[in-house]
């Protein structure tokens, strides 16, 4: 039977199109096609890029750093002049310990420096295996993975567990590290106000009002809370049993940073699930650096298997960097030792926080934030003279004065342009063991002296 | 395809670089392999979920079961299935300073990988052939390990405080100097950690409406760096110039997307050496790119700083070429060091820069103070500083390893990537089966090799790597190299169809060439 007519002139028609697409050029949405050669050669003769970094003024108060001659320790040499130190977290004073130094003597003997390799390719030694074994022991939990860096350990740990389209709640105080680490997830961020239980759960409600409206895409994000244990810019903790509570009420699961905490608080000195009696498994993550209390350079995590485990494929900063030296993990684990051998030095440390405390308090021009026994304090200027430059100034003639006086202080330094909720400028005062009350003592009078001179 | 390029006398000593293309045979059969292996796995993930056979991952908690899961199970296919058939190559443990030979913990698995035990044995002098000891500098004893002693028991090996803080040791000022006349360059400044250097600083540099043009190639601290900034990142083909070209011209001519606006800045990301495909960036090419269209550019030298050119200096002294065309020369202290952490160097406004807006320099503590002096005495070991030849015969002693091992693997007959000069040796392997087999049998043979597979290189071109050292004599590599030949024809992994007539035995010079034959 013939095909009718239309039916064959249809499907000629058809083949020809066909034929006339394969054979034309491919289509740019992109391309200008009304420039010439000559043109684009102008073009790209005119355009000037911006210099590579803009000049920074000679005065910028970050660019001049201090520098220190000999170790970091009690008693430093800042700038040619010798201080006692209240700048660095060197709370147990584990620094200077000679068991310490000769632990990692042996281990630098026995190994070399570096590891030249990552975990995955020979960069795995046995004093690796060992640090996390001891350090899984110590906060009671099934396993522990150590990174290389401080930093990296919780902005590698959050993207691994946390990507595009999951949900995180951040306390608006939280570290620069946590931001990276959440810059990096891809993930939506909800700022809530720190320390704010009812503002958190106010979120969580909300959360919860969407899910309903999509129940098959809420069945797949997930939701982390991430909080510090003592934070780093403001001094206080976290309230952890509301957000326990919190956690089982909306099935969010809690990341906790501990670098602060890690070695202070608790009985033991295991952090804020000892300091609340928390059972640990109800703490998802647990993540601190080695680079305060234990006085060695590093980071871990602790948990439960199924969740540390992860982290030995998908986390970027223990995949693709070189491991720890091993001689900084001999040093971590002789510190880990001493921590465990003696359990009254926190709460040494406790006390002279409470007592300094106590004597920096009433002092006219700078108010204390922080906890009575946080070790890490900030004193930040009761009334700002208007502008953040001028603050940073003020409060730079105070550390100087008492730097000349012997007692070494810092400002609280911080990336303005970077950091989502910038916190006032401040001095820190750092509390140690080794710090005698004498010197506690001179600390609060020297500081109440400045802050007469100069803001007066 | 075999490149030997003198492109308008820009090169000033012959450019070898070859990837041989795949046989099609192989290519089909690797497709095959990781079919049956899926095959395999959905088969053993019904198995699980059916009970049938027991689940050995961890599992959620009872309380949290109601939880939204993890990890998706698709996630972990590839986790559970194939990579946890061969973890044994990888993670291996080992308890002596990695030099050339090394010792490691014997460990064995009665449950195929799950869960490993160890025997309390340990397996000694295994040829290492798997550490970045690119100059023999992991040392448990020497200069560098003496005076690293000598600081340790000095300052501690803490620091506890940041750069901008506390944490700036005068020992930090000694070395970022050193650093900066090492390289060349004004100024430098150093990091605790390689990875974070890229990460922390890349964003310090760009950011929105600035243009990246990464190579396709790049290490994760790179393309995170380059996330983190904010900034366009386009992509060029790995070390294709014409392609880089075409993304230049096309940036400036056309602007930002959609608004047409110039883009304030555009930097140019490259390595020195590839480290998976052993292949060296195309620098004098690159170089005068940047200086035609006006862009930024920074390199990184993590695996070329102490293991190219005459003294050592890395991949711009390789090309013979000026170090103040580079506006940023990125490195790591890992490799040819035997340490660790970064460094940035540059002019001298580019690390005032630096030293105030880093991320590192505002938050992270600084290096550890025995980690600084091994770096110290290494590097005036190898400029010869320290009144002794010893760091410029290892810089020859390697550049003569690599040359003779690449050659040999030629001969024999495998698939070699990159760069003849580059001691990075890819030994191609294709299929999954052959990534297990090949590290087990060097392991039985005394020598410890690296491979990779997925997800660090593209599915079907799995390969083992080999990390020349001059700390390796010619001895240790005869040896190596009788092993890998026995392997190579018992895994049959001699696929190269290009048999290259093997040169007389020549003394190394510069402007041999090699002969092939097809």
């Amino acid at each position: 039977f013939q095909a009718p007519a239309y039916h064959l002139i249809l499907e000629g028609i058809l083949i020809l199109w066909i034929i006339r697409l394969l054979f034309s050029k491919t289509y740019k949405l992109q391309e200008r096609s009304d420039l010439t050669l000559k043109e684009k050669e102008e073009l790209i003769e005119e355009w000037q890029p911006e210099p590579l970094v803009p000049p920074v003024p000679k005065d910028h108060p970050a660019l001049n750093y201090n520098i220190v001659s000999g170790p970091p320790t009690h008693i430093i040499t800042v700038n040619g002049k010798e201080c006692i130190n209240f700048a660095s977290f060197n709370f147990l004073g584990l620094l200077n310990n000679e068991k310490v130094k000769s632990a990692a003597q042996a281990s630098l003997k026995k190994y070399g420096v570096g590891t030249c390799g990552p975990r995955g390719f020979y960069g795995t030694f046995d004093v690796h295996l060992e640090l996390e074994e001891r350090l899984a022991k110590f906060m009671r939990t099934e396993e522990a993975i150590i990174y290389s860096y401080g930093f990296a350990t919780i902005a590698s740990a959050i993207p691994a567990y946390s990507k595009r389209g999951d949900i995180v709640f951040v306390d608006e105080a939280a570290c620069f590290a946590i931001q990276k680490g959440l810059q990096a997830s891809r993930s939506n961020i909800k700022l809530f106000k720190h320390n704010d239980m009812a503002d958190l759960e106010r979120l969580l409600k909300e959360q919860e009002t969407e899910d309903q409206k999509n129940p098959r895409k809420a069945r797949v994000t997930r939701r982390f809370i991430v909080v510090e244990g003592l934070y780093m810019n403001t001094g206080d903790i976290c309230p952890l049993p509301e957000l326990i509570k919190l956690k089982y009420k909306y099935k969010v699961r809690i990341f906790l940073e501990e670098s602060l905490s890690f070695g202070v608080l608790g009985e033991h000195g295991r952090g804020i699930t000892e300091h609340f009696g928390i059972n640990i498994d109800d703490i998802d993550l647990i993540s601190a650096n080695m680079e305060n209390s234990l006085a060695s350079i590093g980071g871990f995590c602790c948990g439960r298997s199924f969740i540390i485990d992860h982290q030995r494929l998908s986390g970027q900063g223990y995949c693709f960097s070189a491991s720890l030296p091993p001689l900084l993990a001999a040093a971590a684990i002789e510190a880990l030792n001493i921590m465990e051998d003696n359990p009254d030095i926190f709460q040494t440390l406790r006390d002279k926080c409470e007592r300094i405390h106590k004597a920096l308090q009433g002092i006219s021009g700078l108010k204390v934030v922080g906890e009575s026994f946080s070790p890490a304090l900030h004193l930040q200027l009761e009334e700002s003279c208007g502008s953040r430059e001028n603050d940073v100034k003020l409060l730079k003639r105070v550390v100087d004065y008492c730097m000349n006086s012997g007692i070494a202080l810092t400002q609280a330094r911080y990336l303005e342009k970077e950091e989502k909720c910038l916190p006032p400028p401040s001095i820190r005062v750092v509390v140690t063991v080794e710090q005698t009350e004498q010197e506690l003592d001179k600390a609060a009078s020297l500081l109440k002296e400045a802050a007469q001179s100069v803001l007066n | 395809i075999n490149h030997i390029v003198h492109n308008g006398g820009l090169y000033k000593r012959p450019f070898n670089e070859a990837f041989e293309e795949t046989p099609m045979l192989v290519a089909v059969l690797t497709y095959v392999g990781y079919g049956v292996l899926t095959l395999f796995g959905y088969l053993r993930d019904f198995m699980r979920q059916w009970k049938i056979e027991k689940c050995q991952n961890a599992t959620e908690r009872e309380e949290q079961k109601d939880f939204v899961p993890l990890y998706q199970d698709f996630e972990n296919f590839y986790n559970r299935n194939l990579y946890m058939r061969i973890r044994d190559s990888w993670n291996r443990p080992i308890c002596s300073v990695p030099g050339a030979k090394v010792d490691m913990m014997e460990r064995v698995s009665h449950d195929y990988n799950w869960t490993f035990t160890y025997t309390g044995r340990v397996i000694k002098d295994i040829m290492n052939m798997g550490s970045y000891n690119y100059l023999g500098f992991a040392q448990n004893a020497g200069a560098c390990q003496e005076a690293a002693a000598k600081v340790l028991s000095q300052y501690g090996a803490g620091v506890c405080s940041t750069r901008q803080e506390m944490g700036n040791l005068d020992k930090h000022e000694e070395l970022e100097k050193l650093v900066a006349r090492f390289l060349g360059v004004e100024s430098a400044m150093a990091y605790g950690m390689g990875f974070a250097t890229n990460s922390m600083n890349i964003p310090a540099l760009v950011g929105k409406g600035c243009l990246i043009l990464s190579d396709e190639l790049n290490h994760a601290s790179l393309v995170l760096g380059a996330r983190l900034s904010g900034a366009t990142i386009r992509i060029f083909k790995h070390n294709n110039m014409q392609s880089l070209e075409k993304l230049l011209k096309d940036a400036i001519v056309h602007g930002q997307p959609r608004t047409r606006r110039p883009w304030k800045k555009i930097l140019i990301l490259v390595e020195g050496i590839y480290s998976m495909e052993g292949s060296i960036v195309r620098l004098p090419e690159v170089i005068a790119l940047k200086k035609k269209y006006k862009s930024y550019l920074y390199l990184d030298e993590a695996h070329s700083i102490g293991a190219l050119g005459p003294t050592g200096r890395g991949v711009v002294e390789y090309f013979g070429l000026n170090p103040e065309d580079v506006d940023v020369m990125m490195g790591t202290f890992t490799k040819s060091f035997g340490a660790a952490g970064g460094y940035i160097g540059g002019k001298k406004e580019l690390i005032d820069y630096l030293r105030t807006y880093s991320h590192s320099a505002a938050y992270a503590t600084s290096m550890s103070p025995p980690v600084v002096e091994q770096i110290i005495t290494s590097m005036k070991c190898i400029m010869g500083e320290d009144g002794t030849t010893i760091g410029e015969a290892r810089v020859q002693q390697l550049a003569e390893n690599t040359r003779y091992f690449r050659r040999r693997l030629k001969e024999m007959g495998f698939i070699i990537y990159g760069n003849e000069d580059s001691p990075v040796v890819p030994l191609m392997l294709y299929m999954p089966a052959k990534i297990g087999a090949f590290g087990r049998e060097m392991l039985k043979r005394n020598i410890g090799v690296v491979v990779v597979g997925f997800p660090a290189t593209p599915i079907i071109e799995s390969r083992a790597r080999f990390c020349l050292s001059a700390a390796h004599t010619k001895e240790m590599l005869d040896t190596a190299l009788k092993e890998v030949n026995e392997v190579g024809d018992l895994l049959q992994l001699k696929y190269s169809r290009r048999r290259l007539v093997p040169l007389l035995d020549r003394p190394f010079d510069e402007t041999t060439y090699e002969e092939t034959e097809d």
